[in-house]
């Protein structure tokens, strides 16, 4: 892979390239009760491949809520409903009758805001994603794990203490390895919600580090609260405000001169 | 600032001494009820350990009355010697003794059923009760939870169901024990591998080409599987509520990591929740299984007879499946049930004692030990799985 255009691990998937939309939502309204209310409301926007894509909005604006309408978690919810609208990624419509969420989540990973590792060792969290693809074959795990933890900028931590509890490490090792959990099955996507936010100030700049290198293989969506984060690490940046997206253009414009007055009251700290 | 306004109050003083009096008498009477309820503990536990513990000791090497375990229950006779003193043998002994002395004087003699010789058969009956009921509770009482926990959709049907599990656990033991009389026991849809099937009870039986051997639908009779799976029945609600606990206990985040990386449904419970409930599903549900354990009414018309000369095993006839199906199907003791039928069902007197407390304390042995292993096996877990 290079930073020129993103691929799929499999040979006969899409490419898309850079800058091209990878993902395109289209009058996007989202309900979490069947369709009484809509917590998101027509929304549409392009998010271009091999960039860093932020949302930001106050609290409850729905920007969770729209970033796990990309990879479907909200499947989880019984009374979720998309009411209208498409989201495409790669071109097909992950909401059609044929696309299986399962298989869509092996190409779109996503890491939490509360580091999530599970209560096995750093090597079993990172060969989670390939054994539950039923990739048992130790070398090409091994080689995965390293590759993985390279990316993450976690091996050179960790390669002595492989097999010791992931429930081990610092807060910021935590994350880091839940990122190489979500990179060793070679998404194309990753959407991180608030991946710093629980996080101090030194592990979120490692954090951010990689973030920038991650996203020569991937295109990121990240979801943030924190400003400065949305300036240093994302390309693009969407604001949105109780479910609707206000406005969405270049990190730069929007936060050195946005066209909207909402916009710019959020982004200068006047509100939210 | 008046020096005198810092120095003369007080700030932190009691503010009223009637409140002081109201609070100490409220932790008064809470430490008096909890002391009642200590000394009741004591009371119990050492009166059985008392008049139990000297049966299941002797005086000499090796200290244990070995006989009282292995031994199976048999009458106890009661007599008289020419010199007066009162003597009490198993029957056993007793034939011994008057083949050995045919002339021997016996005044007074009385017999005790199933008061003499060991628990074996209780011991064994109840051993084999309890592992019918863990594997079918926990295999449906688990399945059944992940069902309603991971599965089935929230909504008023989940509620109802939910709501008649619980019912469930309220109903008394008695009833439990006529429903498996009249499902396990009497009703010919339960099959049984036999060479001699019943043709009366049968409703049919089913010849197993190339054996000699038929399926039978005859019904399970008095057995270890009615009985088994009556206190199965009866063990589910506890078990299912306990494994929904556990399953709910574990935190969101693993399942939306599993699910995350694309794991099936399935793989994510497999990998990311049964591993990290399955601690608190097993201590619960093996506390759960020693409460229906130690219950007489659900075994008294399903598995449960008062004496019985030979074990499962030694009594099964056939070979293979016919054997197991053969001893699963047969009647035994239950440690509960000797208990009560020692203590119940026949006139009280001293002679009994021995049996009666010995196997309460023996039966007091097993419960205590099986839930320390419980809470012994879920600290290490812990320890190994900490989140
Ligand atoms: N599982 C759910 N079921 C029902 N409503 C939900 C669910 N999750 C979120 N909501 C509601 O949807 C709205 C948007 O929530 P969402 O979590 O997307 O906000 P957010 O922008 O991510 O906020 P925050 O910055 O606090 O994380 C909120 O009003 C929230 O109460
Ligand atoms: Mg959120």
């Amino acid at each position: 892979m290079n930073d020129s255009s993103v691929t799929l691990d499999s040979a006969d998937a899409p490419v898309v390239a850079a800058n091209e939309p990878i993902i395109s939502i289209d009058d996007l309204s989202f309900s979490y009760d069947l369709g009484k209310t809509n917590t998101l409301r027509n929304i549409s926007l392009d998010i271009p491949a091999g960039k860093v894509t932020a949302f930001i909005g106050p609290s409850g604006c729905g920007k969770s809520t729209l970033l796990r309408c990309l990879n479907r978690m909200n499947d989880l919810v019984d009374t979720a409903k998309v009411t209208t609208g498409k989201i495409n990624i790669l071109g097909q419509d992950i909401n059609a009758p044929d696309v299986e969420a399962i298989e869509l989540r092996k190409h779109i990973g996503m890491v939490f805001q509360k580091y999530n590792p599970f209560p096995k060792s750093i090597y079993e969290n990172v060969a989670y994603g390939l054994r539950v693809q039923g990739i048992n074959n130790k070398s090409v795990l091994d080689q995965a794990v390293e590759e993985s933890l390279q990316k993450s900028a976690l091996w050179s931590e960790v390669k002595d203490r492989l097999n010791t509890s992931a429930l081990g490490l610092s807060g910021g090792q935590q994350q880091r390895l839940c990122i190489a959990r979500t990179i060793a099955v070679k998404p194309q996507i990753v959407l991180m919600d608030e991946p710093c936010s629980a996080l101090d100030p030194i592990a979120t700049a490692r954090i951010e580090e990689l973030i920038a290198e991650l996203q020569q293989d991937f295109t990121i969506v990240i979801v943030t609260h924190n400003m400065q984060q949305a300036t240093r690490v994302s390309d693009r940046t969407a604001f949105f405000y109780l479910g609707e997206l206000i406005e969405y253009d270049e990190t730069t414009n929007i936060f050195g001169n946005p066209k909207i007055k909402q916009t710019e009251d959020y982004v200068s700290g006047r509100f939210g | 600032m008046p020096e005198s306004k810092t120095v003369s109050k007080n700030p932190f003083r009691a503010s009223s001494r009637k409140q002081k009096v109201k609070d100490g008498l409220g932790v008064g009477v809470f430490a008096i009820f909890t002391y009642i309820i200590m000394a009741c503990a004591v009371v119990i536990i050492g009166k059985i350990t008392l008049d139990g513990l000297p049966v299941i000791l002797k005086s000499e090497a090796p200290f244990i009355n070995t006989e009282f375990f292995t031994k199976k229950t048999m009458t106890l006779n009661q007599f008289d010697t020419a010199e007066g003193e009162m003597v009490r043998m198993d029957n056993d002994d007793f034939y011994a003794f008057r083949e050995k002395n045919p002339d021997a004087v016996i005044n007074n003699h009385k017999t005790f059923s199933y008061a003499g010789g060991g628990i074996i058969g209780p011991i064994v009956g109840t051993f084999m009760l309890v592992i019918v009921c863990m594997i079918v509770s926990l295999f449906v009482g688990i399945s059944a939870a992940i069902y309603l926990n991971e599965y089935a959709r929230k909504g008023k049907t989940l509620n109802a169901i939910r709501l008649s599990i619980m019912n469930l656990a309220g109903v008394p033991s008695i009833v439990y024990g006529l429903f498996g009389a009249a499902f396990f026991v009497h009703s010919p849809f339960f099959p049984v591998f036999t060479n001699t099937p019943d043709w009366e009870k049968a409703l049919f039986a089913m010849p197993l080409w190339p054996t000699d051997g038929y399926l039978s639908f005859q019904g399970w009779g008095e057995s270890l599987l009615a009985g088994g799976l009556t206190l199965a029945v009866m063990a589910l609600p506890v078990i299912i509520a306990a494994c929904e606990e556990s399953l709910k206990a574990v935190p969101k985040g693993f399942r939306e990591a599993s699910l995350a990386l694309g794991a099936t449904k399935w793989q994510c419970i497999r990998t990311a929740v049964l591993p990290y409930a399955a601690p608190g599903i097993l201590t619960a549900s093996v506390l759960g299984i020693t409460r229906v354990a130690g219950e007489t009414a659900p075994i008294m018309f399903t598995a449960a007879v008062a004496g019985k000369d030979k074990l499962p095993w030694e009594d099964a006839q056939g070979t293979g499946l016919y054997w197991i199906s053969d001893m699963m199907t047969q009647s035994v003791q239950a440690l509960p049930y000797h208990i009560y039928v020692v203590t119940g069902k026949l006139p009280d007197d001293p002679a009994l004692k021995n049996m009666q407390y010995g196997s309460v304390f023996v039966f007091l042995l097993l419960v205590i030990s099986i839930a320390m292993v419980s809470v012994f096996l879920r600290a290490r877990f812990r320890k190994k799985l900490k989140w």
